[in-house]
């Protein structure tokens, strides 16, 4: 590159899904964008790995479900090359004697339920009414750069009304509702409507899926609905696989910010934030080689962006303090195997194990999962979210063999006694309760890799390997969110911005972060 | 029954055992949860000796810090409002520091002991703040308020007892400056520091050392009219001198149950601590953007019509438009002044007509109301050149 094309409007820290999706946003309106990726590739926990020779999994995340249709139709995906392999999964709720329970994402269900209970069918469409709406309500807010608190300014104010005044158009029962279940616990509400504990399991632990919570902690009602803003191919609440892995996602909207002219640096590793008279105005690399800039947006989460890439030095205490406090504790864990042919799972058919399994038998059986978790030890009897995405997909793995890819639950970040020496029980640990559901598992087995989520922080640079970036809860949402003071996006550092999943609307593959605060950084440079 | 050391309600000073044979009034008040005199005999006969010849006053309840490490002088620097690389090593100054919205948590004083070797000194307690704005910096901050022994001897006579005592060449010690001298094997510091707006000294021993130290001062201070003082007459002449006091004139703390009832700098007249050039600091952009739209209140002094102190009273303009609050209120002995320190709204501090105070004053079953007229003064009402004068006088 030449020094003269050293020169951007906009630097962005990071490619991963967000960093690309903000880059690709700046790019259309007509700034020179770069990204700079501080791994190989981009796409960051939406990457690909080729965890062994030939295998080919989504490196973090594996389900595509809350990818926002906007951002999918402003990048034109489709026109560079993202597919769905499977548009609207269904999620399996496995029992150990055969007799699971299918749903899909949107929580509808059908007569697998009967075998449990006469009533549930019935009631389990209530709820899912509820909290779609209520989902609804909540994915209109995600769009919108949240409102200031304590301000003087007229678009804060409206902001506000308008969610005050969406709420109230719920109606009356629902409202009511809406406000009774927000900050409730998923196990109440949940044993409020059904009676089958393996229904109750599966949608409870979908509850708590990547957050440092249990089906009994308040929050977890919230994190659902969360779930549930989602869609794919148009559908509420559908999940859905890409074809080509996650990784393909996040190589489209690489290639969509390309071609909307920005330029992606890979295995450039920012070190510092460069400020001048009170202003952001570039970075510096590890190298030491340094970029100025207009502006400079982190796609980091922010306590590295914070802390560590801009330095308390420029900041004041009161907001390091927010910032060191936001909750990082990731308890997610990823299971990757390489098997030498398709398992077999009691009581389902080939075609059906391409579809979401779960390991979730009961509420007790998730919460008890949580416990071990709180006291600093991994779950003995984990809860399993698990993908053979090769079902659909054959690319990704050698010929006639397959790849199971699995979310476990709990691996505290702080394991007593360190993760070093444990990581290898608990792969055992995850693969001998799989085994529970698909005797012969472990024969078919060619190579194995979990993740603990210290393994996730090194990896893949998110601290404490959490899922959101900071956990997702109520005194962390909207204009609360990453903390009070930098909800718009902008850090108190004139020049400097966020767009990662830390910031409003949280974490998941969704895009949305990006775009937002794209729409902040041009609707500020319009008034600079 | 002697109550256990933890039923205790309040903390002794290391010259708990000399204060409280002398307090005949057994009047005593909490400082940061030490036992502090109020007043020994008589408030007005401490109040003399501080303005005619010399009193000692036990300021070990103060709040002490001691903060260390290579990066000692750059955290000052993000900490506090001023420009810290200009104090050099035995000086002292006069700090006060900010939360994120530019709102004082509080005042102290800093004593710079050597190169980042710094001891800051405040009314009240702010350890996690302190160790908050450390975060990323290597320095120690260690809180060491019970391990200092520390008395002021203030007043015109305050120099002349302190030579008396053998700490030659005493007197040449500049104002907000410190030393160090040896009594009797103990290593005693010194500053030329004091709340009373006078000629004092602030000393600073070992707890071990201090009834030596209490002993020796008021031995050699008889000649001197050196009295003991309780902290009813520190604030007349803290008044006096206009100084302000946390919990007075401001609310300290970074968790206020009110956060509009916090002041700035500016809004506490401190401005001329507030250094924008030097880089960031905590509160720098609140601070800036106040420099932009105008601060909220301004803290002046009142001269008031009449002899009644007019604490607490509402400060009017023209018929009846609020414009303000007495914080602090008295007769001054030594101005012969009725004074006040006064919070008032902005830009009513700057015209000069038409203010009053609303004086009510309760004697033997009945109130009675004044309408005092006043005028916005200067606040420093009592400030002697013998304060600033090096070499210190005798008297
Ligand atoms: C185990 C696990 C499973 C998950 N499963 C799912 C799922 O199935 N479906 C789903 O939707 N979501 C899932 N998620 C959540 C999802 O992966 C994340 O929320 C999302 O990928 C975050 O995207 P982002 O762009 O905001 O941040 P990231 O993907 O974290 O991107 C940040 C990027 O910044 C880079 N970076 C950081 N520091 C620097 C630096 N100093 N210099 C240069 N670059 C830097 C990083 O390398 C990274 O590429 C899962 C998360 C985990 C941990």
């Amino acid at each position: 590159m030449t020094p003269a094309a050293n020169r951007y409007d906009a630097i962005i820290i990071g490619g991963g899904h967000n960093g690309l999706v903000c880059a690709a946003y700046l790019g259309s309106a007509g700034q020179r964008v770069l990204v700079l990726e501080a791994a190989a590739a981009p796409g960051g926990a939406a990457a690909n790995v080729e965890f062994s020779p030939g295998f080919t999994v989504s490196g973090c995340a594996h389900i595509l479900n809350m990818l926002d249709p906007k951002v999918s139709r402003d990048l034109n995906l489709a026109s560079h090359g993202l597919k769905l392999s499977l548009p609207n999964l269904k999620t399996i709720a496995l029992a150990e004697d055969g007799r699971h329970i299918t749903f899909d994402g949107a929580l509808a269900t059908n007569d697998s339920l009967q075998v449990y209970s006469k009533t549930d069918k019935a009631n389990l469409a209530d709820l899912r009414r509820l909290l779609l709406r209520i989902g609804k309500l909540l994915k209109d807010f995600y769009g919108t750069v949240p409102p200031r608190l304590g301000t003087e300014s007229w678009s804060d104010r409206i902001a506000l009304a308008k969610l005050g005044w969406a709420i109230r158009r719920l109606g009356r029962n629902d409202m009511r509702e809406m406000l009774r279940i927000a900050g409730c616990n998923i196990a109440d509400v949940l044993n409020d409507e059904l009676e089958s504990d393996l229904l109750k399991g599966a949608i409870g632990f979908d509850a708590v899926l990547g957050t440092e919570l249990g089906p009994r902690s308040p929050n977890s009602v919230f994190s659902l609905l969360h779930r549930l803003t989602g869609e794919a191919n148009g559908i509420p609440g559908a999940l859905a696989l890409p074809e080509g892995g996650m990784g393909a996602v996040t190589r489209a909207m690489a290639a969509a910010a390309e071609a909307a002219g920005a330029d992606i640096r890979t295995g450039s590793p920012v070190a510092r934030i460069l400020v001048e008279n009170d202003r952001a105005m570039g970075v510096a690399l590890e190298t030491g080689e340094v970029i100025h800039a207009d502006i400079v947006v982190s796609n980091a989460d922010p306590k590295t962006t914070y802390l560590k890439l801009l330095g308390p030095q420029y900041l004041d205490t009161g907001f390091v303090r927010r910032v060191k406090n936001i909750r990082t504790r990731g308890t997610a864990a990823k299971l990757h195997l390489a098997l030498d042919g398709l398992p077999e799972f009691t009581g389902l058919d080939a075609k059906e194990l391409g579809q979401r399994l779960l390991i979730a038998p009961s509420l007790d059986y998730v919460e008890r999962a949580f416990n071990h978790c709180k006291y600093g030890e991994y779950s003995t009897a984990p809860a399993i979210e698990m993908i053979i995405p090769t079902v659909n997909d054959a690319a990704l793995a050698p010929q006639g063999k397959h790849i199971l890819s699995a979310v476990v639950q709990y691996a505290p970040y702080e394991l007593k006694g360190g993760w070093e020496n444990a990581r290898d029980e608990f792969i055992d640990t995850a693969i001998k309760t799989i085994s529970a559901y698909a005797p012969g598992l472990e024969g078919r087995i060619i190579a194995r890799e979990l993740l603990t989520p210290r393994d996730i922080e090194e990896k893949y640079r998110m601290p404490g390997g959490h899922w959101h970036h900071g956990e997702l809860a109520l005194d962390q949402l909207y204009m609360m969110r990453p903390v009070p003071g930098a909800a718009q996006y902008a850090a108190p550092l004139p020049g400097l911005y966020t767009c990662g999943a830390g910031g409003h609307p949280g974490g998941g593959v969704m895009g949305i972060a990006g775009k937002n605060a794209a729409d902040r950084i041009l609707k500020d440079g319009k008034s600079r | 029954m002697t109550p256990e050391p933890y039923e205790a309600q309040l903390l002794e000073t290391p010259f708990h055992a000399r204060t409280s044979s002398l307090c005949s009034t057994r009047q005593w008040g909490n400082w940061s949860g030490f036992a502090s005199v109020n007043a020994y005999t008589s408030v007005d006969m401490e109040y003399f000796a501080a303005r005619s010849t010399a009193a000692l006053f036990d300021i070990s309840p103060m709040t002490k810090y001691a903060i260390t490490g290579s990066d000692a002088a750059s955290y000052l620097n993000r900490l506090l409002t001023r420009n810290m690389e200009k104090v050099k090593p035995g000086r002292v100054v006069y700090a006060v520091w900010c939360n994120d919205a530019g709102m004082v948590i509080d005042d102290g004083t800093v004593f710079c002991l050597g190169e980042n070797d710094y001891r800051l000194c405040s009314q009240e307690r702010h350890l996690p703040w302190l160790l908050d704005s450390a975060i990323g910096y290597n320095v120690e901050i260690k809180d060491i308020t019970s391990g200092i022994a520390a008395l002021a001897v203030q007043g015109p006579t305050s120099s002349a007892v302190l030579k008396a005592m053998g700490l030659v060449g005493i007197e040449n010690l500049k104002p907000y400056s410190l030393t160090e001298f040896d009594l009797d094997g103990h290593s005693l510091m010194v500053s030329r520091t004091g709340f009373t707006g006078d000629l004092g000294y602030e000393l600073w021993i070992d707890p071990g050392a201090a009834e030596l130290l209490w002993d020796r001062l008021m031995e050699v201070g008889s000649l001197y009219g050196l009295r003991p003082m309780g902290s009813e007459a520190l604030e007349m002449t803290r008044i006096e001198a206009g100084f302000i006091q946390a919990g007075v004139e401001f609310f300290p703390g970074d968790l206020p149950t009110r956060p509009d009832r916090l002041r700035s700098p500016f809004e506490l007249g401190m401005g001329w601590l507030v250094d924008f050039d030097k880089g960031h600091f905590i509160g720098r952009r609140a601070l800036l953007q106040e420099k932009k739209t105008g601060s909220r209140y301004a803290l002046v002094g009142l001269d008031i019509e009449g002899n009644k102190p007019a604490l607490h009273s509402f400060v009017y303009q023209g018929k009846d438009t609020e414009v303000g609050i007495v914080a602090s209120a008295m007769w001054s002995p030594t101005c012969k002044r009725n004074i006040a320190i006064a919070s008032l709204k902005t830009p009513y501090h700057k015209d000069n007509h038409g203010l009053w105070v609303d004086v009510y004053v309760y004697r033997e079953l009945k109130w009675e109301r004044i309408h005092a007229s006043c005028k916005v003064v200067d606040k420093q009402f009592f400030n002697p050149p013998r304060r600033w004068a090096t070499p210190a006088g005798d008297r």
